[in-house]
Parts: C-alpha cells; sequence; structure tokens
C-alpha cells in the first residue's frame, strides 16, 4: 500500500498534536546534545546541503550544523535526463555526504523529520528529537497524486515513473526505454507551473529522442503538455526537435494527464486517451509535505512564502524554507537553491549575532538543457531584492542562448562539476 | 612630540588594516558567491570554466564592461554582466582578486 500525502499529512498533524502536550513531547531521547548555539537543516538536496555546508563556512564553523536527509546519497536532478539520453549514468550524478561531516564538520543524520514543534523548537525523528534556535527547512517538492486518477506512488515507482527525483525512477524510465521495441510510442505528461525544473520536460523529450534516433528511429516522442505553450527556451527547443529529431517529436498544448490506466499505459487527457509503450507522467507539484509538519505552505496550500531578505518563512519566524519549496516568481532550480541557499546561511549568521542581513540580496541563475548528446542552450537571470515589491525581481539583460551549441553542452559538464564541489566538497 | 603622532598615525594605519582585513564585504561576498555554479567556491573552478579567484582587478571590471557592451562575445557572460551595475562589478571585482591564487 502506498504512503499517500493524505496519511502523511495525517501523521504530520498526530506529531503536531503530540508537541502540544507538555513533557510527551520530550519523552524521547535527545538525538545530539544541544550546548551551543545550532541549526537543524532539514533536507540535504541542492539548497539544504548549501545551506548547512555555507553556515559552516561563514561562520568560521562557530554555529553546530545538523542536517537531516533521508537518502544515503546525494543524487543530481540537473542533468538527469541524460541518464535517459544515454550521456550519463546515475552514478556519475550520485555523490557522497562524507566531505560535509568530515571537513566542515556538519553532524549528518540519515532519517526522516515526523514532526516540528514550533513552540519548543524541536524536530522530530523516528528515534529522537533535535533541538534547535534555527531551522532551514529545505523539503524540495512533493507529487500531488490525487490530481491524476489511477497513478499514485507506487504506480510510478513500479510502471509509469515520473523521474522527476533523480534515482530509482530515472533508472526505471531508461531500462523502459531499452526494452521498448523500434517503433514504439514514447508519451510524457507535463503538469501545469510552477513546478520544479521549468525546461526539464522538454530537454528530456530531447534526450528521449537522442537515444530513439540512435537505437529506434521509427520510433515517436509524444508531448502532452498541460500548459497552453512551451513554458521554457521555446524557440530553442522547436528548433531542436525540428532540425535534430524531425518527424519523431509531436508537442501537444493544453493536454493536461487527468488519468492514467497503468495495465494499458494509457494516459488520459480532457479530450483523448493517449496510448503509450512507455508512459512518463509528471505530476502538479507542491512543496515537500516536511512544510506542512509546520505549516509553512501558506501559498495555495502549496508553496511556502518567504522574507527575501532571509527566507524566514512568513508564518514561523525561527522556521527559514529555501529551494522549490518556497513561493517567488525564481525559476525552480539547482542554482537557484543553492543562491536562496547562501543568503538564508549568510542571514541566519547575522540573526544569531544579533546583526542585520544583508539589505540587498542579488543571486544568479545559469541553467543548461542538453537537447542531444553534446549540444546545449541555456537561460541565465540575475535577480535582485527590490525593496517596494519586497521580492526579488529579475534584472534586464537575462536571457536564453542564440543558438545551441556544443560548447555551451561542454559548459553544461563543467556547471555540473563546479556546482557539485561548491554544494558538497 | 612628533614621534609620538608619527606612532599613533602608524598604529592607526594598522588598527585599519587589520579592520579592512577583518572586515570582508559580505554583500560583495554574498554576491560572489551565485558565481560559484560555474566558476567554483570562491571563484576557484575545478575545471573548464575560468578561474577568477585572485583576478586583477582592473581586469575583472574590464572584462565585464566588455561582456555588458557587447564589446566581448559570450555564450552567456553579457546576460549575466548586464544583470549589476557598474558599482556592484566593482564590488565583485574586488572580492575575487582578494582571493589568494591556489
Amino acid at each position: 500500500m502506498s504512503f499517500s500525502r493524505r496519511d502523511f499529512l495525517k501523521a504530520g498533524a498526530a506529531g503536531i498534536a503530540i508537541g502540544t502536550f507538555p513533557g510527551l513531547a520530550f519523552a524521547s531521547s535527545e538525538l545530539i546534545k544541544k550546548k551551543g548555539q545550532r541549526v537543524v537543516v532539514v533536507g540535504g538536496g541542492f539548497g539544504g546541503a548549501t545551506a548547512a555546508k555555507y553556515l559552516r563556512k561563514w561562520s568560521k564553523n562557530k554555529i553546530e550544523v545538523v542536517l537531516i536527509e533521508r537518502n544515503a546519497n546525494f543524487i543530481s536532478c540537473p542533468m538527469s535526463n541524460t541518464v535517459l539520453g544515454g550521456g550519463r549514468k546515475i552514478e556519475d550524478l550520485t555523490m557522497s555526504y562524507d566531505t560535509l561531516k568530515k571537513k566542515y564538520g556538519i553532524k549528518l543524520i540519515k532519517g526522516e523529520v515526523t514532526a516540528i514543534d514550533v513552540e519548543k523548537k524541536s524536530v522530530m525523528l523516528a528515534d529522537g528529537h533535535l533541538r534547535y534556535d534555527r531551522l532551514i527547512v529545505s523539503p524540495g517538492v512533493d507529487f500531488m497524486f490525487d490530481k491524476i486518477e489511477g497513478l499514485d506512488a507506487n504506480v510510478a515507482n513500479e510502471s509509469i515513473p515520473h523521474a522527476w527525483k533523480a534515482g530509482a525512477q530515472t533508472v526505471l524510465l531508461r531500462n523502459q526505454l531499452e526494452q521498448m521495441a523500434d517503433g514504439g510510442v514514447f508519451a510524457i505528461g507535463i503538469p501545469k507551473g510552477p513546478y520544479r525544473c521549468p525546461p526539464g520536460p522538454y530537454e528530456r523529450a530531447c534526450q528521449v529522442a537522442h537515444y530513439l534516433k540512435e537505437n529506434k528511429p521509427k520510433s515517436k516522442v509524444l508531448v502532452l503538455d498541460a500548459n497552453p505553450d512551451i513554458v521554457s527556451k521555446k524557440g530553442l527547443f522547436m528548433a531542436a526537435w525540428n532540425e535534430l529529431y524531425p518527424g519523431m517529436v509531436e508537442y501537444r498544448p493544453n493536454s493536461m494527464v487527468m488519468g492514467v490506466d497503468a495495465a494499458s499505459k494509457t494516459a488520459k487527457t480532457e479530450f483523448e486517451d493517449v496510448k503509450a509503450d512507455v508512459l512518463n507522467v509528471i505530476p502538479p507539484m507542491r512543496s515537500g509535505v516536511v512544510a506542512d509538519m509546520a505549516g509553512l505552505a501558506n501559498v495555495d496550500s502549496r508553496w511556502c512564502g518567504v522574507d527575501f531578505l532571509t527566507y524566514e518563512s512568513k508564518v514561523h519566524p525561527g522556521i527559514h524554507v529555501i529551494g522549490d519549496a518556497v513561493s517567488a516568481a525564481l525559476p525552480k532550480s539547482g542554482h537557484m537553491a543553492t543562491s536562496q541557499a547562501k543568503i538564508c546561511a549568510a542571514a541566519v549568521i547575522e540573526l544569531m549575532q544579533g546583526k542585520k542581513p544583508d539589505a540587498h540580496p542579488v543571486i544568479a541563475n545559469t541553467c543548461y538543457s542538453m537537447v542531444s548528446g553534446d549540444e546545449a542552450m541555456h537561460v541565465a537571470n540575475v535577480y535582485h531584492f527590490n525593496a517596494e515589491k519586497m521580492a526579488m525581481v529579475s534584472a534586464e539583460g537575462g536571457g536564453v542562448s542564440a543558438k545551441r551549441s556544443e560548447m555551451e553542452g561542454a559548459f553544461a559538464g563543467y556547471w555540473l562539476k563546479n556546482i557539485l564541489n561548491d554544494v558538497l566538497l | 612630540m612628533k614621534s609620538f603622532r608619527m606612532l599613533l598615525i602608524v598604529i592607526g594605519l594598522g588598527l585599519c588594516s587589520v579592520a579592512q582585513a577583518a572586515g570582508v564585504d559580505k554583500h560583495a561576498r554574498n554576491m560572489a558567491a551565485s558565481c560559484s555554479a560555474c566558476h567554483g567556491t570562491d571563484g576557484y573552478s575545478e575545471g573548464g570554466m575560468p578561474v577568477i579567484a585572485g583576478m586583477d582587478k582592473a581586469l575583472f571590471v574590464a572584462t565585464m564592461k566588455d561582456f555588458k557592451s557587447g564589446a566581448r562575445p559570450a555564450t552567456v557572460m553579457h546576460q549575466h554582466a548586464k544583470g549589476y551595475s557598474d558599482e556592484q562589478i566593482e564590488m565583485l571585482a574586488k572580492f575575487f582578486s582578494a582571493q589568494k591564487r591556489k
């Protein structure tokens, strides 16, 4: 039986309820005795791992940092579509957390948070709790399976992978492509925005087409997009489809997948039933449900509103939210999560000394999309804090590549190497 | 008396430079931190992209201004350069030039 979001929310609500009875919450053992100033970071993705590292680096190791992560290793979502194309193996995108522990003295706990006690400043795990002075939540996204009839976490794990968190489902999707006969149909369902990595689904269509062109050239890539048009890098993706994969990629706008039949690999939109050989439905997204354990998702019950000087939650002072879970006019990308994490870490260090944070944060984002084995294109922007709007606003002059190129394909690889070093080494 | 005043000036200068060394401009540091996805932590690129740690300050400013004006062609840097004011480019130049070359 799958562990649905609703079950998870119930468990979270129960945890909070327990937390309101004094004594009971602290019947559990304190996992690491709190002595000095401590920040607990929940989630070790691009955002959380960066926040943990930079808290140590910029506080000169004065602040104790505990990082809670449920997975044994870090797996990069950026560039994971190239596993489908064949350019990389999932192992190439997998990194250890060891250096964060050894070089930076970050205390890593492998586990899942079951509740957050806002009043007592404590997070609960299955085997105990951790107290904090400030909490940084970097929960990434979770999937709204209830929006697609017939789809749940189990179906996604076994037959219709979303593969929108790099890992086992990425490998499953690649295996399904390898097993597909020449002349088969690969269909991808793209949710309405906002979702993690705006250009990602279109990049995936390119990577799958790249694999099929070389191995199963009679096959089709069908893009079912819930959005009225290509969300990101439109002209560049259309050029890539037309010039690199002529006749192979078919794009259908306003085609929201509302249901699936797992047995027949059928996607159901408002207008039609589409039968595929390999079906990849990316469900609508929301902030990772950990955010609900402290009621942080205050925007449409989906995303977390924050103060952009500190990334402190609009709901609870002392709790910060970074990365894809944040409600902002910022792209939900790995680079953006690291940029937010650094502004947040810097602000937390200042706040813990009773000082004021940086009043005018400026952050940048560069996002590459691999459209073949060796060609890529990008979107790049700089964002400034706007004090009137209390928001991050895109500066003039940003934009996309003039054209895809092999040079940018090489740059995409260097980007991956440098950002992974920056986050984890 | 004169030598005492000199001594005070010398001590004063000394304190000044200590204060400057200790007082990293955190706004500049935070802004520069966003560059590391491509150029490496504090500008120490681990491969492919140019190392900008320890880059000459004037050269950094001139390069960014050439990206900004289009005088120097680029795939991506012309777009990033336009996102920063001349003052901010100066701050970034100061931060990266202060990083020691490894």
